[in-house]
């Protein structure tokens, strides 16, 4: 028997090979902590925001998620994925923004039982993929509550008066369905997919105005991150790449 | 135990199936790559392992095709929560390539790579004696690109994270080497049945 090197180094041929943006704090990754709601505010006819207390929260970076869970008193526990739609830059408190998932026993707790003063418990935030720390141009493409993570982006690029570029395409079904409708200024182009403002057009993200977008390309170009169901996307995706954005400069987080 | 005032859960159901932790996602099947679907054409696909083997070795579509068919029908469970009873999936054991490529006495791990670049680490054990496939067919379909199509690894006794799809090979190791999400924080192992979703679990 031989001992063999690899014969040569696989090259994959769309080079996701892409690093996380930062390191992961194991601790407390792990650690469950006590989370205190404050406040609830309506978004949308679906949609809602929860702003929790969270005295041991150790920070987060724009685009990470946590993880939550209830327990019911037989013990029965039900835990789920969240992006955190705050900046990091809001001591001890963050907030989630939750849609109203038909059948869903977590946020249709959140929706319908859930006041200020009741505490659930999280653990995070986790993953360093789709994170944003605010040091490149950000074109960031969500639909639905697919725009939570890239919120967080947004709130943080205006809260740090950050000079790096950045850019928000948002897709939802009607005006009435945009969340964070009032907090958008220049940077962000809203799509409508069923219904829009009258002289706006409704229909899908389309070819071109992604293309538009990536047309004023700044200098080191765009890291490209993507929210939302998997059908959205496979076409945002699909989008990005024809117009020219580097395979290997879209992150996609995808509803799950 | 810090109970959730007024939450009291779907109807529970007993299913000695379902890790602790998880929920039955019934005919759903979430997609959660985190990149961008790869438009890979089985003529194209290739699977190689290589690393610590006596015979390092290419396999092409048709090269793997030839090798004995096996199937994995069971569950699968994912670390976002989820998991689904009863799939089928149509492929070649990974010990059927293993077997041809000899890895050496002192392997202990591999790493499973994709053609998008994608990486998890895996013991070698867990990746032999019936436990781990490369697998074209989801029920007696094809398997469809954004589940990992034309080919992908399954081991299904891990969480799904480890079962790389696109897969394009498999490096044979002497040492353990974190992939993707293990390098963002997920654990090396991913056991469901021990929840180890993340590193220290």
């Amino acid at each position: 028997m031989t001992e063999t090197e690899p014969t040569k180094t696989f090259t994959p041929p769309t080079r996701f090979a892409v690093p996380g943006r930062i390191a992961v704090n194991t601790d407390t990754a792990t650690t469950w902590q006590r989370a205190t709601l404050t406040e609830i505010r309506r978004e949308t006819p679906r949609a809602a925001t929860f702003r929790f207390a969270v005295p041991g929260w150790h920070g987060h970076v724009p685009g990470q998620h946590l993880m939550l869970r209830l327990t019911a008193e037989d013990g029965y526990v039900a835990q789920r994925h969240y992006s955190v739609a705050s900046p990091p830059d809001d001591a001890g408190h963050i907030e989630l923004t939750l849609d109203h998932v038909e059948g869903g026993e977590v946020s249709g707790w959140f929706h319908t039982v859930a006041k200020p003063g009741d505490t659930v418990e999280v653990r995070g935030p986790h993953s360093g993929f789709f994170a944003w720390t605010g040091d490149r141009p950000a074109l960031l493409v969500g639909a639905g509550s697919g725009v939570v993570p890239l919120m967080s982006m947004l709130r943080h690029h205006r809260a740090r008066e950050l000079s790096v570029p950045l850019r928000l395409l948002v897709s939802a079904r009607g005006p009435e369905d945009l969340i964070y409708a009032s907090e958008y200024g220049a940077e962000t182009t809203p799509v409508f997919t069923r219904s829009a403002p009258r002289g706006v057009p409704v229909g899908r993200l389309s070819a071109a105005q992604v293309a538009t977008l990536l047309a004023d390309r700044p200098e080191r170009g765009w890291e490209a991150y993507v929210c939302g169901s998997n059908g959205f996307a496979e076409h945002a995706s699909r989008l990005l790449v024809a117009a020219g954005q580097p395979v290997d400069r879209i992150r996609i987080e995808r509803f799950g | 135990m810090h109970v959730t005032r007024g939450f009291t859960g779907r109807p529970r159901v007993s299913n000695a199936g379902l890790p602790p932790g998880q929920y039955d996602a019934g005919d759903d099947w979430p997609v959660l790559s985190a990149e961008v679907t790869p438009e890979l054409a089985p003529a194209d696909w290739t699977f190689t392992v290589d690393g610590l083997v006596a015979e390092p070795r290419s396999w092409s579509w048709d090269e793997a095709h030839a090798l004995p068919a096996s199937a994995y029908e069971g569950d699968i469970h994912c670390v976002t929560s989820w998991s689904k009873f009863g799939v089928r999936f149509g492929g070649v054991s990974v010990d059927a390539f293993l077997d041809l490529v000899r890895p050496a006495p002192e392997a202990t791990h591999a790493v499973a790579y994709a053609h998008t670049g994608y990486t998890t680490n895996l013991p070698l054990a867990d990746l032999t004696g019936g436990r781990a496939w490369i697998v074209w067919e989801y029920g007696d379909e094809p398997l469809p690109a954004e589940h990992g199509g034309p080919a992908r690894l399954i081991v299904p006794h891990l969480y799904f994270w480890k079962s790389a799809k696109w897969i394009a090979g498999l490096r044979i190791l002497d040492h353990d080497e974190p992939g993707f999400w293990e390098q963002n924080g997920y654990h090396h192992r991913g056991n469901p049945w021990e929840e180890q979703r993340y590193s220290g679990d």
